[in-house]
């Protein structure tokens, strides 16, 4: 296996008394577009600023490329970033701004020229390059600022929130133009987001970040599939979660008592995050299904609707299952011929054991 | 690294290393000829000759002789009076800009105050005294139409005069930080007050007057501090009864020659002066306070 | 209601007339033809313009003040650069107190300057010269300057310079390809107002001019002269209207800026 591009290792960053980074270990594959995720403040752009080389670590180690980054000032290291506010200098041109990095390398003058109208057509903006940046679209300034870091043929590109100023529709297309640009140039790609449906789309893998710390590293299937704790499981997707007591453990099995559905045995390969201090079952509310006329099921548990939510494609039905406050979401696909229960209906709610996360 | 080292790359360093040639100059050309002037203030000199022991006289002098006592007096007196007048003139002008200007025109109605002030400073007050005096406009104009019979002799060379020429001055001065606070109340607080069905005059005197007070604040420091200051002002439009202290300290330094007792009078000037200051700061905050 | 309206028009009408009236009257008399300046008005004449064209000891004082406004303008310029990017880009100890110094001079009385510097000068046993003068203004309109380009300074996206330095560059190249380009007209502004200042300042010029007099010196002296009192208008008129002229030069360079970096126009600096 080929070494990581970005390693990382008990990474601290403390800003006075707070800390916005512990201990993080982290290794970035070359080549992948990595994601880091996680709700606002949880200290993404920070780590983010460590490997650019804006912000100093206080404490832990940052290798890119197998060197390390202690005492590396920005100017010289090999990633490049796009900023969440693009950081278009606002007094050049679109190709001048593309030129910028270029010319601080001293390259001849037509090789400069050359590599800029390149990157200005990579990122579709073919004949732009006269053009003033000021009073740019935001979806143009993304591209100048996308062009301006990667004509410098960086091993990482650091993209802090890119995508998080522009409106929807530009922002769905831009998210796939983005993946499809990674492709293209091979280049590492570190994207901060606080989007979940954005990282699940554009990455081959995402780290989930909570309160400076990374809770979970993983592809995207498995990050949503098998999720490492309640938190992780409830900041990717809707989960269910149910209570749940260990009674005991036998080799590659694990017996609980589960409420509602009552004693189970599950393999310990369902403990995603270990079995140490889990107290819950969780399941996603498409693993859920309502039963109907003489549909069967693995496993089937009585159940009165509460709530039913349309939304054409599909129905989500809040339902309430005996022996348990809170009620429970299931998603049904709307499918030809099956009729929409009302609110007070009995149902049979289908299971299987196998779709059961024991988590934290 | 060793912990020199990391503060030398630290923000603190980078920031206190840039602003040090600004500072030393400050502290080379304000601090250390202030305190200069303070040991000046407590030498004393006869004719030419100055002797460098450390003496209160001057200070004696400055504080008990009759002619400086109520030189000062006076001073004290038409710098309140002119700020009151500044502040009073310029407070209704910075609102009606904030809130009865569109947004657009705001920037062109603070220019249409602030030309005036570019007059050469010397050619506007020597102008007042044409408007003001004996064959004046403003005589000329009233006697023109026939309101007055005689020449108004009391609008010029004395204290009126002073008044009115140092708050023409000051009034741009005074006009910007009250606009500036006015501009910052927000807009919603003044609506909110109406919704609750306070009057015009009972929302300006509960909302927007106590919200824009510090802009009045500093107006009044802005303006009373320096006009202490002033001594062409009174020289050209005061007469012998509108001289103020800076006339006095600006003669002891050069026709007198007593350099030390103008030293002492410029520190006891600044000191009372500060003191007033604070006194009024401190009785806003009361008011704002008990406002709340 | 309409009322109540009409009273605060006319009170801002009669405000603008008070606050105008000595501009106005300035270039009335330039033109007046006659020797006294007073009402009623003569006739129109160029001929105090004229006077002022073979005056030596004025042209002698122009350049003294130009000579001092332009090089006041230059150093007050740097330290106020210097100042306002220290104090808005980095947090250091005591930085507050160390602003609220510099920026002193702006509410002290400027014959407190003025005696200050005397004291110094003398002490020390220097002699008088324009370079006192220079001194004294520099130390005035630091702060002027320091408040026009810690506003260029503010608006300036911290991100732009890390973006330079992304790139490879120097910070000192990011100074000067990034930094000082987008405060430009914040520079601009803060040589033309410091220029504008300096070229009319009397109270501390007067106090530490020596043998040479500056403009506003030489026209104190000529105030007691009624005879010279029509061409001083005449000078008078066209001192307002070049600093009329460098202030919209000034306005329009900000302008400028502030278009150039995207952000919201919020009134003058004026
Ligand atoms: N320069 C700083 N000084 C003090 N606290 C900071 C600084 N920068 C970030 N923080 C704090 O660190 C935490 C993480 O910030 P950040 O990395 O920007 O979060 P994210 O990008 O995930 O939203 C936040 O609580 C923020 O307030
Ligand atoms: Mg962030």
């Amino acid at each position: 296996m080929t070494q990581p591009i970005i390693q990382l290792s008990g990474l601290d960053k403390f800003y006075g008394n707070f800390q916005a980074l512990s201990q993080v270990d982290l290794d970035i594959k070359t080549g992948e577009f990595f994601s880091l995720l996680g709700p606002s403040g949880c200290g993404k752009t920070t780590l983010l600023r460590s490997i650019a080389g804006f912000e100093t670590p206080s404490a832990g180690s940052l290798y890119i490329d197998g060197q390390s980054m202690d005492g590396v000032p920005a100017n010289k290291r090999p990633t490049n970033m796009v900023f969440q506010s693009y950081a278009i200098f606002p007094h050049m041109s679109v190709a001048e701004n593309v030129a910028y990095g270029l010319k601080a390398r001293k390259l001849p003058k037509a090789e400069i020229k050359t590599r800029v109208t390149d990157a200005i057509a990579m990122v579709g903006l073919q004949g732009f390059g006269e053009r003033a940046s000021h009073g740019l679209s935001g979806g143009q300034r993304q591209r100048v600022a996308l062009a301006r870091a990667l004509v410098l043929k960086p091993r990482v590109l650091l993209l802090d929130e890119p995508l998080s100023a522009l409106d929807k529709k530009l922002r769905e297309q831009m998210q796939s133009e983005l993946r499809q640009l990674q492709r293209a140039v091979g280049i590492t790609f570190v994207l901060v987001t606080h989007d979940q449906e954005e990282a699940l789309t554009m990455s081959d893998r995402i780290a989930v970040m909570f309160d400076g710390t990374i809770a979970q590293v993983a592809t995207p299937q498995d990050l949503y599939g098998q999720p490492c704790s309640r938190r992780v499981a409830n900041f990717i997707g809707m989960m269910n979660f149910l209570d749940a007591k260990i009674l005991s453990t036998s080799g590659e099995t694990v017996d609980v008592d589960v409420q509602s559905f009552g004693k189970l045995t599950l393999p310990l390969g369902q403990a995603t995050g270990g079995l140490e201090g889990c107290d819950a079952v969780g399941v996603r509310p498409e693993m859920l299904t309502i039963l109907t006329g003489s549909q069967t099921a693995e496993r089937e548990i009585e159940a009165v609707v509460s709530e039913v939510f349309y939304y054409g494609d599909m129905t989500y039905y809040d339902v309430r299952l005996p022996f348990k406050e809170e009620s429970v979401t299931i998603t049904m696909r709307n499918t030809a011929g099956r009729s929409i229960l009302g609110v007070g209906e009995k149902a049979r709610v289908g299971w299987s054991a196998s779709s059961l996360l024991l988590l934290k | 690294m060793t912990w020199f080292q990391k503060w030398r790359r630290g923000e603190g360093a980078q920031g206190l290393f840039l602003i040090s040639p600004t500072l030393a100059f400050t502290l080379l050309l304000l601090a250390v000829p202030l305190v200069m002037v303070i040991v000046l203030s407590f030498w004393t000199q006869d004719y030419l000759t100055l002797h460098r022991t450390f003496s209160l006289e001057n200070y004696r002098t400055a504080w008990t002789e009759p002619m400086y006592q109520y030189l000062m007096a006076r001073s004290l007196k038409i710098s309140m009076l002119v700020t009151a007048m500044t502040v009073l003139l310029a407070y209704p002008v910075a609102y009606f800009i904030s809130f009865r200007v569109s947004p657009k025109r705001k920037a062109m109605w603070i220019f249409l105050i602030t030309i005036p002030f570019w007059t050469s400073y010397l050619m506007r007050i020597f102008l007042w005294k044409v408007i003001l005096g004996y064959n004046g406009v403003v005589n000329g104009s009233l006697m023109g139409l026939g309101v007055i019979e005689q020449p108004l002799s009391f609008i010029l060379y004395n204290q009126n005069a002073v008044v009115l020429t140092l708050a023409h001055a000051w009034v741009p001065f005074a006009i910007l930080p009250i606009f500036v606070a006015l501009e910052r109340v927000d807009r919603s607080l003044i609506e909110a007050a109406e919704d609750l069905g306070d009057t015009k005059w009972r929302r300006f005197l509960r909302v927007t007057l106590p919200l824009s007070m510090p802009g009045v604040i500093a107006a009044t420091i802005i303006v009373f501090i320096p006009t202490i200051g002033d001594y062409v002002t009174p020289r050209l439009v005061g007469g012998p009864n509108g001289l103020m202290i800076a006339n006095m300290i600006e003669l002891q330094f050069k026709k007198a020659n007593d350099a030390p007792l103008g030293a002492a009078l410029a520190i006891s000037a600044m000191i009372i002066v500060t003191c007033v200051a604070l006194i009024f700061i401190w009785l806003n905050k009361k008011y704002i306070r008990e406002a709340k | 209601m309409l009322r109540k309206g009409h009273i605060f028009k006319w009170y801002i009408g009669i405000f603008l007339v008070f606050l105008y009236a000595p501009a106005i009257l300035l270039p009335v008399f330039a033109f007046n033809d006659s020797s006294i300046v007073s009402f009623p008005l003569k006739g129109f004449t160029t001929k105090w313009f004229a006077v002022l064209q073979t005056n030596e000891t004025l042209h002698v004082a122009v350049g003294n003040s130009l000579m001092i406004a332009v090089t006041t303008a230059l150093f007050s310029t740097l330290f106020g650069v210097l100042a306002a990017r220290a104090s808005t880009r980095f947090v250091f100890p005591a930085r507050r107190s160390i602003m609220g110094f510099i920026m002193l001079p702006m509410v002290l009385p400027e014959i407190i300057i003025g005696v200050s510097l005397l004291v110094v000068i003398i002490q020390m046993g220097f002699e008088l010269s324009l370079w006192s003068i220079i001194l004294g203004h520099i130390l005035i309109c630091t702060p002027f300057c320091i408040a026009i380009l810690s506003s260029a300074f503010m608006n300036l996206d911290q991100s732009l310079e890390e973006a330079s330095f992304d790139l490879g560059q120097t910070r000192w190249n990011t100074f000067w390809l990034v930094i000082i380009p987008l405060v430009m007209p914040g520079i601009v502004a803060s040589l033309l107002i410091a220029f504008t200042i300096s070229l009319d300042e009397f109270i501390i010029a007067f106090f530490l001019a020596g043998t040479e007099p500056t403009l506003p010196v030489y026209i104190w002296g000529q105030l007691r002269f009624p005879a010279k009192l029509p061409s001083l208008m005449a000078l008078g008129t066209i001192l307002l209207v070049l600093s009329i002229s460098l202030l919209l030069v000034a306005d329009y360079f900000r302008r400028r800026g502030i278009r150039k970096t995207g952000i919201e126009n919020t009134g003058g600096f004026l």
